[in-house]
């Protein structure tokens, strides 16, 4: 396998000078997507900082109105966990929607965010929850968080914490899994608050964003009678093997009648 | 280099390894526990999935260095004083294994789920199997294996 240095950080502070001291870092949480990556040499690095032993990263709390997951939380803790069953069941389902079993026991909720793959199942749950991504050095809003396809607002030598997300009066999440890999060809995460709703879109283009213009059709009559007629704009929508753009258009549409009938007696 | 403090099949192990050792290697390169596969370089076939700390795990997808201070189990250790795990009986009950590749990982997987789901339905068992794939196809046994082991 592709030849690296190890080191083990046990505190974010041991972690930030490693980062300092290293000509390419970079960070190992669950590992999951690191380090088939690695095998393939897809990332060489000169330096691996494994932080998974750092237990105050894996927690989930609950707040007023929000709950914070450390970022080294598991999509299998994430989806068990009491907190966010009863709180988010939206997300404890998307949680068990991510990989395999076996997966979900080591891939974490921060690697997932730090990696932002355009096909990534949590940015639509952190941008609808109107989420922040808590790092080592600020809070950021997931809408300024999320930039392109691998690409988010997070520094050389910043380590993410956690998410806090708000918590909603209902949502779910619908995923439209690739056959062969799993990964979401089109999801979709609709949040309903008292006075609004967010809806977030993943894996049709380069990366998560909202449908305002739905948002305020279902603001004024949550009902999936305002999908009549709606034409999804699917122009930066992603083309490629697995599904045309148009054919993500149409995913995108069923997927979003599909929260819509399921949220609308909440 | 990096020294590995590791509990493995209920012994101890202490090992030095390169850096960049997966953990998979060190089972069957350096510790000879052969029972556990590599069947894929993707993540993708589960034939390497051994526990640790109790829940099953990808040990192609895991450096050496992580599993230091951790309780592992491989196939290796399932049965005991001779007698086969109740998991593997029903794989052989059943014709569950054709070539016997892909075996060891679902055995542990199998071992994993029925510890956390006493009585799964099938179509949870075939959920809880998705991280795995058996060549000779041999599912349906696979499946009617488990459930033979459900009591
Ligand atoms: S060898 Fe580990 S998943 Fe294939
Ligand atoms: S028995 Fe041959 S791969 Fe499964």
């Amino acid at each position: 396998m592709y030849n690296f240095r190890y080191h083990k950080a046990s505190t974010i502070e041991t972690a930030i000078s490693l980062i300092e001291q290293s000509d390419d870092p970079k960070i190992l949480a669950g590992g999951h997507t690191l380090i088939p990556t690695l095998k393939q040499r897809l990332s060489q690095p000169t330096d691996i900082i494994d932080i998974s032993s750092i237990d105050e990263l894996k927690r989930i709390t609950l707040g007023e109105g929000n709950v914070t997951i450390g970022a080294l939380c598991t999509h299998a803790h994430i989806s068990n966990s009491p907190e966010i069953t009863k709180n988010i069941p939206g997300l404890a389902d998307l949680a068990k929607q991510i990989g395999d079993p076996q997966v979900r026991h080591k891939g974490t909720v921060g690697g997932s965010i730090a990696n932002a793959d355009p096909a990534a199942d949590y940015p639509a749950a952190v941008l609808a929850l109107n989420g922040e991504v808590l790092t080592s050095k600020e809070n950021h809003f997931a809408a300024n968080f999320f930039i392109d396809m691998f690409e988010t607002a997070l520094k050389s030598n910043e380590i993410i914490t956690g998410i806090r997300l708000q918590i909603p009066k209902s949502s779910t999440y619908k995923k439209f899994r690739n056959p062969a890999s799993g990964y979401a060809m089109v999801g979709v995460f609709v949040a309903r608050y008292d006075n609004d709703v967010r809806i977030a879109v993943t894996g049709a283009s380069s990366t998560v964003y909202r449908m305002e213009d739905i948002e305020g059709m279902l603001k004024s009559s949550f009902d999936n009678d305002i999908m009549e007629g709606i034409e999804i704009d699917t122009t930066d929508f992603n083309d490629d093997i697995h599904a045309s753009a148009k054919y993500r258009g149409v995913i995108l549409k069923v997927l979003l009648e599909e929260a819509i009938l399921e949220l609308k007696e909440t | 280099m990096v020294k590995v403090n590791v509990n493995i099949n209920n012994q101890a192990y202490s090992e030095d390894v390169e850096d960049n050792t997966l953990l998979v290697e060190l089972l069957r390169d350096k510790l000879s526990l052969t029972g556990t596969h590599v069947g894929c370089d993707t993540s993708q076939c589960g034939a390497c999935v051994i526990h640790i700390n109790g829940d099953s795990v990808k040990s192609c997808t895991v450096l050496a260095a992580q599993v230091n201070g951790k309780e592992l189990t491989t196939v290796e250790g399932l049965a005991s004083q001779g007698q086969l795990h109740s998991i593997q009986k029903s794989f052989q009950n059943n014709h569950a294994l054709q070539c016997g590749f892909c075996t060891p990982g679902l055995v542990m997987s199998a071992v994993d789920l029925l510890k956390k789901n006493k009585s799964p339905t099938e179509s949870e068992i075939r959920e809880w199997f998705e991280g795995h794939i058996c060549r000779c196809t041999g599912y349906k046994n696979i499946i009617k294996a488990v459930q033979e082991a459900i009591t």
